[in-house]
């Protein structure tokens, strides 16, 4: 066996209960990291999925200037054609036109602007979580002609219940005046007020006709199975649609901009305590082995007189750090690894924790990202910064004089 | 052939404002194969020439040669290389690594002189049989007595098959039966290996075994004179 390893592995246990201690802090921080990171991005996975399931899905085909002007008269042509065209490409069933417009929607008390959409029935609980919401009364069905789905904030707006009728009026599609009326069905709570206040779904047909789309509509919307599929999907209908200019192919990110932003800023104030709690184990680090390096001056001194040069106990010193630092690697990424499963299975929540599952739509437990990122990356880190923590111990080795070290107590 | 040749050696060091003279203009030719004791009182230089002979230290001024290199106008590393390759040391307080057992003491400085693997441990049993260690080479420096620690530390400095060995001091730490044995070794290693010894010394009975006894004084050399050697067994 190398002997300088050797040495280096006892060196370690000479002061046992601190190396442990330096190691246990090591293991604490990467635990934590490891629990903190996956825990951070499986919310981030679970805020896009919830988010986009709800309204906008992963990505949609609209007129190249919907997104900015939302105008009524920058339509997709022939949606529902469309529509079943990208199913068929992607072969994915979550695929659904949309038609959308604002009105005005009055009862018989009481006007309030609301979104009017207009969905396919059978289709649109394939793209979106809004009609498992309903709460009260039923969702669209496919022989549903002047049927409303409303939200609850705007249902008590308009002070109006099941089987109350609305009124309608806007602009059509060509410019002309849009006004028709549809009875409640349904009452949606989605838990986002400012949704609910605006909300309203009615069947595609009754919205073409309504507000004289023809066969036109606003939107494709597709819903994927998993987040990282989307450059691909989206690379998939561009290609379908490329004969189109007027069309543009969107993905979440440019659909919900904000949600992007929430996500970025929320990482920039983590990574920062991240990188708090790895300065302070590096400390911890190099504080141990500067107390290791001072109280072996003698021992050293012996060494340089035998002739070992300094860049050689530097390298033991180094080959010190290694070892305990590859302790706290394996031990953390060991305890990391069986915490994130379990918590992958069982879930995770803490107080306060519904009034943001609320705010971004998210069920009330958290489910970390089990990836190798989230396992890998807080230790990891940990590890290349315990390595840099002894360079200063390492490099003090490079002043020493053999007799002067010698002297030392 | 000379195996280390010292002209006009000055040292001096600080302490507070007080200069303390270590060396002054020691001069002095050692012969490959000698057996030599420095002897004089505590701070007489004894210990500060051992240094200088073995590029621990550096002479304010003159010059000392080992072998055929000029210790005074190496550097760092050159000297660290001379040191390892070519001189053995024994210290007063044995200095071993106390992690590290008899064997592995003596293989560490071999791995470092880049002894390959397959021959260290064997090289290591040898030597540490030949200082009468043979059935020990697993035992913690804290396993031993300060007799066998010295023992493995002269196992460790001849490991290497060096031309000198510089011992200070020896046998401080030792009591007689244990500080004879020793002395007897390093005769032994000289006549048997050819090897350099030079030792310091205040004990007169391991000047005993010496050939040739330089004392010192103050910081020089006020006699240098060939003896008879003879045993502390003879008193």
């Amino acid at each position: 066996m190398n002997v300088t390893w050797l040495l280096a592995w006892r060196n370690l246990w000479r002061h046992g209960r601190r190396t442990w201690l330096t190691v246990g802090a090591m293991v604490f921080c990467n635990l934590l990291l490891v629990f903190m990171i996956s825990l951070q991005l499986g919310s981030y996975q679970m805020m896009i999925n919830n988010s986009l399931a709800m309204v906008s899905g992963h990505l949609q085909v609209q007129h190249g200037d919907f997104m900015a002007d939302q105008r009524m008269r920058d339509t997709v042509p022939a949606v529902v054609a469309l529509s079943d065209s990208v199913r068929a490409a992607l072969g994915v069933d979550a695929v659904a036109a949309r038609g959308q417009a604002f009105a005005l929607a009055s009862s018989d008390d009481r006007s309030f602007g609301v979104l009017l959409t207009g969905v396919q029935p059978t289709l649109e609980p394939q793209v979106s979580s809004f009609p498992g919401l309903v709460n009260r009364g039923r969702y669209l069905r496919a022989d549903d002609r002047d049927a409303i789905v409303i939200g609850a904030v705007l249902a008590r707006n308009l002070q109006v219940d099941l089987g109350g009728e609305l009124t309608f009026l806007g602009s059509g599609r060509d410019g002309s005046f849009a006004a028709g009326i549809a009875t409640v069905v349904g009452i949606v709570d989605t838990g986002i007020a400012d949704l609910d206040r605006v909300v309203a779904q009615v069947p595609l047909t009754w919205f073409q006709d309504v507000f004289t789309m023809g066969d036109h509509g606003h939107a494709v919307v597709v819903r994927l199975p998993e987040l990282d599929t989307v450059p691909a999907a989206v690379s998939t209908v561009q290609g379908l649609v490329a004969d189109n200019d007027s069309l543009r192919v969107l993905d979440w990110e440019a659909l919900q901009p904000g949600l992007r932003q929430a996500i970025q800023s929320d990482m920039a104030s983590n990574w920062f305590m991240y990188a708090v709690l790895i300065v302070l184990v590096a400390f911890s680090v190099l504080n141990t082995q500067l107390m290791s390096v001072l109280e072996r001056t003698r021992e050293f001194g012996v060494m340089l007189a035998l002739g070992m040069g300094p860049g050689r106990l530097a390298r033991l010193v180094a080959m010190e750090t290694l070892l305990m630092a590859a302790l706290g690697l394996g031990l953390g990424l060991f305890f990391g690894a069986l915490l994130i499963w379990y918590l992958s299975v069982a879930g995770f929540t803490y107080p306060g924790m519904e009034e943001m599952a609320a705010r971004f739509n998210m069920g009330d437990r958290m489910y970390p990202e089990v990836s190798l990122l989230a396992l890998a990356w807080g230790p990891t880190t940990v590890f290349v910064f315990t390595l840099v923590a002894a360079i200063y111990p390492a490099l003090r080795l490079f002043r020493l004089e053999p007799v002067a070290a010698m002297r030392a107590a | 052939m000379s195996a280390i040749i010292c002209k006009d050696l000055c040292k001096t060091f600080r302490q507070g404002e007080e200069v303390i003279t270590g060396l002054d203009k020691v001069s002095l030719s050692i012969d490959a194969g000698e057996f030599v004791c420095l002897s004089g009182p505590s701070g007489s230089g004894k210990t500060t020439l051992l240094n200088a002979m073995g590029g621990l230290d550096r002479p304010d001024s003159g010059e000392i040669t080992v072998g055929e290199q000029r210790l005074d106008t190496l550097g760092k590393g050159e000297l660290a290389d001379i040191r390892l390759n070519s001189i053995g040391f024994v210290f007063q307080a044995y200095n071993l690594i106390p992690v590290l057992s008899a064997r592995e003491n003596v293989e560490f400085i071999m791995q470092v002189q880049g002894v390959p693997a397959a021959q260290r441990r064997l090289l290591a049993d040898q030597v540490l049989a030949e200082v009468g260690l043979a059935g020990m080479e697993g035992r913690l420096p804290s396993e031993l007595s300060g007799g066998q620690q010295q023992r493995v530390a002269v196992a460790r400095a001849i490991a290497s098959k060096p031309r000198l060995v510089l011992a200070d001091e020896p046998t401080a730490n030792l009591d007689t039966h244990s500080a004879a044995q020793l002395m007897d070794l390093f005769v032994a290693l000289n006549q048997e290996r050819g090897v350099t010894f030079v030792i310091s010394t205040h004990d007169t009975r391991v000047m005993g075994y010496a050939r040739r006894l330089v004392r010192l004084q103050d910081g020089r050399l006020i006699s240098d004179e060939p003896q008879q050697p003879h045993t502390m067994a003879q008193g």
